[in-house]
């Protein structure tokens, strides 16, 4: 099970807490996780991916660990914290505007 | 009990205001979606529980959610906007071609008799129609593919496709508008279309008169003869008797020609109402003074209307949605404004209040009237 920390947000969109967990099947990536939380949550499709080219939205980022892994590939596995469920994966809104 | 329903689309979230008849005391709901951009709401004539509301931000992209319940709930539905085929280029502001990219929903028109479907405009423009209610989004690419789109270019606020009217009379019969490339008609339900531009003159594009190019803020009619357009552009406010055929001008004495917002009495299809903006640099009121501009002949000849607006010191816009009537007698008009107010006249434009003064930045608004 991958704890899933969602941005305010997306919290509201998908009627979920602060942290969701997604079951993913076979090796644990950006990709797989995703897929599971869209399937689990489909009114958050679109919203941090593109619908068709599936890149990431400009102003999400992707951090666990401490790292930021926004730009890692996203068929990299996730680190093993995170596919373990002790760290959780945080969907973050860029700090934008002013 | 007849009674209103005043749907807002602000910079923060939606707002749905509601009165008896009388139109005296107002409940304010909301914000619903606090925190997203609600360029529009809108309900269905067919079923005025059934709304529907374009949500968005930069961050997030793009949501549609529908109420079954005149907004008491309200559930996302599909957000999937997806050109039909290689969507191709139009122009970049340099005049470069740039690629089409879906951005947003500017406005959403509900079919005047079934609830489940719905047309939506979009920037980068286009059309696109959901016929399950708002599930699965269907482009028609008629629009877009009818020849001059390779042309069109967007205006400060974007390439967006923001005027949709469904012709009462012949449900066959479209109307919508786009800036900066102007107003399109089709007669065949949206699968072709042809540019309805013909007298629209624009003083700083390369060719004043030509077929595409010009900056339409906004069309309406009157459901009684929906072979009359009124609109207004970048600058002018022009009319058409011929369903779009061919325009003249009727801006007659407004003290500017700018503006955005334009509406129709509900009763009278020569009453006509816009909101001068001082022009495209300065967009707020001339002189500091809120004004509608009311003309009772069809253009030309314009009254300003000041009872009850603001008449120094006043510097907001109103946007081009953001203008709308309901068809109780007498005739009440509804205006948001980019400072938070949402100004009401129940005796058709005579005198004016506001309902709430503080809201965030108007983006829409839109009227029900209810049985």
């Amino acid at each position: 099970m991958i704890r899933v920390v969602l941005p305010a947000h997306l919290r509201t969109l998908a009627r979920a807490g602060g942290e969701v967990e997604v079951e993913v099947d076979g090796v644990a990536t950006q990709r797989s996780l995703l897929d599971a939380l869209e399937a689990r949550y489909p009114m958050l499709r679109g919203t941090i991916r593109d619908h068709v080219t599936q890149q990431r939205r400009p102003f999400v980022r992707f951090f666990a660990c401490g790292e930021d892994l926004s730009h890692e590939s996203p068929d990299a596995p996730l680190p093993e914290a995170v596919a373990s469920g002790a760290e959780p994966f945080l969907l973050v809104g860029a700090i934008a505007g002013g | 009990m007849s009674g209103v329903r005043v749907l807002v689309g602000t910079r923060k979230g939606a707002f749905i205001l509601t009165s008896d008849g009388k139109r005296e005391h107002w409940e304010v709901a909301g914000p619903q979606f606090g925190g997203w951009e609600m360029y529009h709401l809108k309900g269905s004539p067919a079923d005025p529980n059934r709304l529907y509301a374009s949500q968005s931000t930069g961050w997030f992209g793009q949501m549609i959610q529908r109420s079954n319940d005149a907004g008491k709930t309200w559930e996302p539905v599909g957000n999937k906007f997806v050109y039909d085929g290689v969507p191709g280029t139009h122009q970049w502001y340099d005049g470069t071609p740039h690629p089409w990219e879906f951005k947003r929903v500017w406005h959403l028109e509900p079919s005047l008799t079934d609830p489940d479907t719905v047309y939506a405009g979009v920037e980068d423009a286009a059309l696109f129609r959901s016929s399950d209610g708002g599930q699965t989004w269907q482009e028609l690419p008629g629009l877009r593919g009818h020849g001059t789109g390779l042309r069109w270019q967007p205006g400060a606020g974007g390439l967006c496709l923001h005027t949709i009217l469904l012709d009462p009379s012949d449900p066959q019969r479209i109307f919508i508008a786009i800036s900066a490339a102007g107003a399109f008609r089709s007669d065949d339900g949206g699968e072709t279309w042809r540019a309805i531009n013909r007298g629209l003159r624009s003083e700083h594009i390369p060719d004043p008169d030509a077929e595409v190019g010009h900056c339409v803020h906004h069309v309406a009619m009157h459901q009684s003869r929906p072979g009359v357009l009124f609109m207004q552009k970048h600058w002018d406010v022009m009319r058409s008797d011929d369903a779009g055929d061919s325009w003249r001008e009727v801006s007659g004495n407004l003290p500017t020609d700018f503006g955005f917002a334009l509406d129709v009495h509900a009763h009278e299809p020569d009453t006509i109402y816009v909101v001068p903006i001082k022009s495209d640099s300065e967009h707020y009121p001339p002189e500091g003074k809120l004004r509608v501009y009311r003309s009772r002949t069809g253009g030309n000849e314009w009254e300003p209307l000041t009872q009850g607006l603001p008449q120094s010191d006043c510097y907001v816009n109103v946007l081009r949605d953001a203008m709308a009537v309901d068809s109780l007698d007498a005739c009440g008009v509804y205006f948001g404004t980019t400072g938070g107010q949402v100004y009401a006249s129940r005796d058709a434009g005579d005198h004016w209040a506001p309902i709430v003064r503080d809201l965030p930045a108007v983006l829409s608004v839109e009227v029900q009237t209810l049985p």
